[in-house]
Formats: structure tokens, sequence, C-alpha cells
């Protein structure tokens, strides 16, 4: 079991209380998911300087202790860019930089292997963490995180370990993350598929194989309605998946249609949940249209 | 008789619970601010109303043999999951599997059902003034269901000796499922059961009556010689 709650805002006014909506509604589901949890949020961050605007903001985590700032600039200097530390509780941090993605990341790899990087983009950041939801949304302070759009997962784990990696969201491409409830039975298969066209999977977790093949289709030239299809017909088990792009917000549900999903929609946001009482405290809840997607239906809405 | 008031604003729910099964028969009680909260009004046995005042969660009602809960609201999934007397009622709409293995009493939802409703209904009636999703009625045993709307795919699957009445449309039939001819007692039960529930749209002469084909009741060791 696990619990999957998502936002996406349509009315900017709610924007500075993103953070503080999703923490409630991650604590919500504890119940189905206490052993971790993670959290994607997306905010547009203007440039501090002209020239940004199409850097890419890493999401960092160390296990040991670190100087961020050294890491910075050997990372900086390895691969050929401007690199900004914003520090983020005290095991991990944003890097912002303009270096290629593909060398910044093999920059932290050889730099520092210690260094996991959950997830990269231009709106996007990434907190995940062994633990209970509240004690890890309090940790990195993200009820006042503001934004436009955000997922969570809380994990009762049963495919592979408890760990930080393990954690829910997997976000293998730029401002791309996901998470799942349930579970993949062919997965194995589609992570060999995977490996044969040169993709690598850092976890043997499943729901990251369908992370890493929906990024695979978006890179061939897909939207995300069709990397969702791609799931549908190539994966074979049990899912809920609440998958977010910089601009869409996506839920799918398997054939079955298992694990449970409701959606609820006003004029103000498009909220999604396990179950309703995550969200039940949303503002204007009452006045929603609620309703549970259908087996193999894809949702999908666009900022 | 003034109603009991409780809300989950203030009380667990096994204070919710405990504080329900104390009352003496023909008490009226109101809970207030479910909020999405599972297993509101579960295991009771006395014959109380129960007045659920919003969307509550999973399990609603279930495992009671007396008391009668109606959800002024929507519910999550197994709403009267094992129900074995009296009833549950909801105004709104019901998630998955509701009145799952239900063995007595009645399940009414006034609105659509999601995915299973009725999945291996034991004896219990349930009533969907709307539609019912996939797999609805899946390995039903004994009992009856009336679906004034429309059911989704594959419904009635494996039945074994329960009926399935429906209004509207229905997407596909399950394995062993088949349409049978209906009878003037099955007019006669539709009408009372259109009746219990409170439905006026549906036409008793004009549903359509599903039960089991029997093919699957007996395993059949050399069928195929598969195994």
């Amino acid at each position: 079991m696990c619990g999957l709650i998502g936002l996406h805002l349509k009315n900017p006014a709610l924007e500075p209380r993103l953070g503080e909506l999703l923490s409630q509604m991650l604590e919500a589901m504890t119940t189905r998911g206490p052993d971790s949890a993670g959290i994607a949020v997306y905010a547009d961050h203007p440039a501090a300087r002209a020239g940004q605007e199409q850097d890419l903001r890493y999401s960092l985590r160390s296990e040991e202790p670190i100087d961020w700032d050294l890491l910075a600039k050997r990372i900086g200097a390895e691969a050929g860019g401007d690199v900004r530390v914003e520090p983020l509780g005290t095991d991990s941090a944003v890097f912002g930089s303009n270096a290629g993605e593909a060398s910044f990341l093999a920059a932290v790899r050889r730099i520092a292997p210690q260094v996991s990087v959950p997830a990269f983009g231009r709106s996007m950041l990434v907190v995940k963490d062994v633990g209970a939801p509240a004690a890890i949304c309090a940790r990195y302070g993200i009820p006042a995180w503001r934004g436009y759009q955000g997922i969570g997962h809380t994990r009762m784990a049963t495919e592979s370990a408890v760990t930080t990696a393990h954690s829910h969201p997997f976000a293998p491409a730029a401002d791309l993350a996901l998470v799942h409830n349930g579970s993949f039975s062919n997965y194995a298969t589609i992570r060999g598929q995977l490996a044969r066209k040169g993709i690598r999977c850092d976890t043997d977790n499943d729901s990251e194989v369908a992370a890493r093949l929906i990024a695979a289709r978006m890179a061939e030239g897909a939207d995300l309605e069709e990397g969702l299809r791609t799931v549908l017909k190539e994966m074979d088990g049990f899912f809920t998946l609440l998958v977010t792009t910089r601009t869409q917000f996506a839920v799918v549900r398997d054939s079955f249609a298992c694990k449970p999903a409701v959606i609820a929609e006003t004029g103000d946001y498009v909220a999604m949940a396990s179950e309703y009482h995550a969200l039940a405290g949303l503002p204007g809840i009452t006045g929603a249209r609620v309703f549970e997607p259908m087996p193999e239906e894809i949702h999908v809405w666009t900022r | 008789m003034d109603p009991v008031i409780l809300s989950c604003a203030d009380l667990s729910t096994r204070e919710i619970n405990a504080a329900l099964a104390t009352l003496p028969d023909g008490t009226p009680a109101r809970v207030l601010e479910p909020r999405g909260r599972h297993n509101l009004a579960v295991g009771l046995s006395n014959k109380v109303r129960v007045d659920i005042e919003g969307n509550a969660g999973y399990f609603i009602g279930g495992l009671g043999q007396g008391p009668d809960v109606v959800v002024n609201g929507f519910v999550g999934w197994s709403v009267g999951e094992n129900l074995l007397a009296g009833s549950v009622r909801v105004k709104g709409n019901a998630s998955e599997c509701a009145g799952a293995s239900s063995h007595g009493g009645t399940i009414v939802i006034e609105g659509d059902a999601s995915s299973r409703a009725g999945i291996s209904l034991k004896g219990g009636t349930i009533l969907v003034a709307g539609n019912v999703g996939h797999m609805s009625g899946f390995m039903a045993q004994a009992g009856v269901m009336l679906i004034g709307g429309d059911a989704d795919d594959a419904l009635g699957d494996s039945l074994y000796e329960a009926v399935i009445y429906v209004g509207g449309k229905i997407a596909s039939l399950g394995s062993d499922a088949r349409i049978e001819e209906l009878t003037e007692a099955d007019v006669r039960a539709v009408k009372a059961l259109a009746e219990l529930g409170g439905f006026d749209h549906v036409e008793p002469e004009n549903v359509t009556r599903v039960a089991s084909a029997r093919g699957l009741y007996n395993f059949d060791a050399l069928k195929d010689q598969k195994y």
C-alpha cells in the first residue's frame, strides 16, 4: 500500500499556500505509507540575472556531511559552468547551473559519489527521505514552499528496500516526476529492454522502471499522454500513477483499477489523492467536482 | 427525541463507534464533519439511526447487525462491507466494492457505485439508483442487486446464486453470467426493490435479469486435459 497526493493550481492566488496544502495532504496519507515519503514541487523561478533563464536546478542530497560550496566550485570547474548553491535542510542543497545536464551529472558522480541527485529541472525540486511524512515535511520546511504544482508519495514498501533512493517521486528527466501506488510484475523485463537502449536505473525499484520508460518515450518525442499509454501497453501490474511535467499533471490507473484514486476539481485547482480524506482540508472542497478516474483512462491537465 | 451529536473534529473513530454502540435502540445520532473518515458506524448491533453528515471514507456501516446508517454525502471503498442486517443508505456516490460480502440487510446508493459493487455478495440486498463500474457482482453467491442505471464491463463474472437486475445498458457480461427471461415473479421482486430503494425511475417490467449459467459451478479436472 502507498499513498499518493497531488495538486495542480489554476488560480495563482493559491501559489503561496502550495507547500502548506501539500504537507497536510501528505500527512493525511501517513496511514497508507508510514515508512518513507517524498514530494516534488514546481515553481516559477525568475532568473536572478539575465542569461540564467535556461539554467537547470538540481536537487542534491548527501548521506554524509559535505561542504556544499566547495562541491559547487569543483563541479563548476569540472563541468564548465556557473554553479549557485541554495542549502536545503542539513543533508540537501539545490544547485543552479548553466553547465549541460550530462556534464553536470557526470561531474557529481565523479567528484562526490556519495551525493545523489534525486531530480533536476527548470521548475521542479524533489525531496524524499525515510521516516514519517510529517517529519520529512517539517525538516525541509515544505509548508513554506510556494509553487504552482506538486505531487507527493507516502510509501509502504513491497517490492524493494526502504531507503531514500527507493522512495518516490522518481524523477529521471528534467521536470518529470512520477509517484506510484501498486506493483509492477514485469518490470525486470522492461528494465532489461531499457538497458539495451542504454538507459540505466539507479535502483531495483519497480516504479523507477515506469518512470524511466515514460522518460525514454518522451525523449523520443512522445508527449506525456503517449508516455502513459506506453505504460498501459507495456507494463503489467497494478498501478495508480500520478505523473507531472513542467506544464502537465496526469493520472492513470490499470485495467483493474484496484488501487484507489480520487480527483477533485474546482475553478482554482485539480487535486488528486489515494483517499478522499487527504483532500478534505482543501479550500472550497465542498464545492468541488469529485470523481474517480476509470480504468485505463488517462486524465491530463495542462497549465 | 433529540439526536446524539458526535463530531469527528473532536473524537477518534473508536470513540465515535464506542459511543454509538452504547445507545439504546431507537436513539437517533448524528456524526458531524466526517471529512473522509474511515470505519464510521462499524460493527453496531443496536437498532439506532445514524446520520453521517458529509463525505465519508472506507467501510462505512460495515458489519452492522441492526442500525440504519444514512450518509449525507459520498463514501469511499466497501460501504456496508459484511453487513448482516439493517441498512446503509448513501445519498451520493459510492466508491469501489459497495456492499462487499454483505450477508443481509440493505445497501442503497442513491448515486453511482464504482467497480466491483456487490463483490462476493452473500445474501444482502444492494440497490444502486445510478450506474455501477466494471466487475460488479463478481462471484456473488446469494442475494440480489438492482442497478437503476448502466453496468460497466464484466457484470456478474463467476456468479453463483445471486441475481442482478439492470435497468439500463450492460457494457458486457462476465464469464458464466447470462441474461435470463424476466418472469412475473421477477417483476414483482423488482417493484418491491425499487420501492425499498425509493427509486421511481426503474420500470420493473423493463429490467434485464442476469444470473449464473452455472457452467463454472464444478471444477472439471479433466477439462481440456490441461491440468
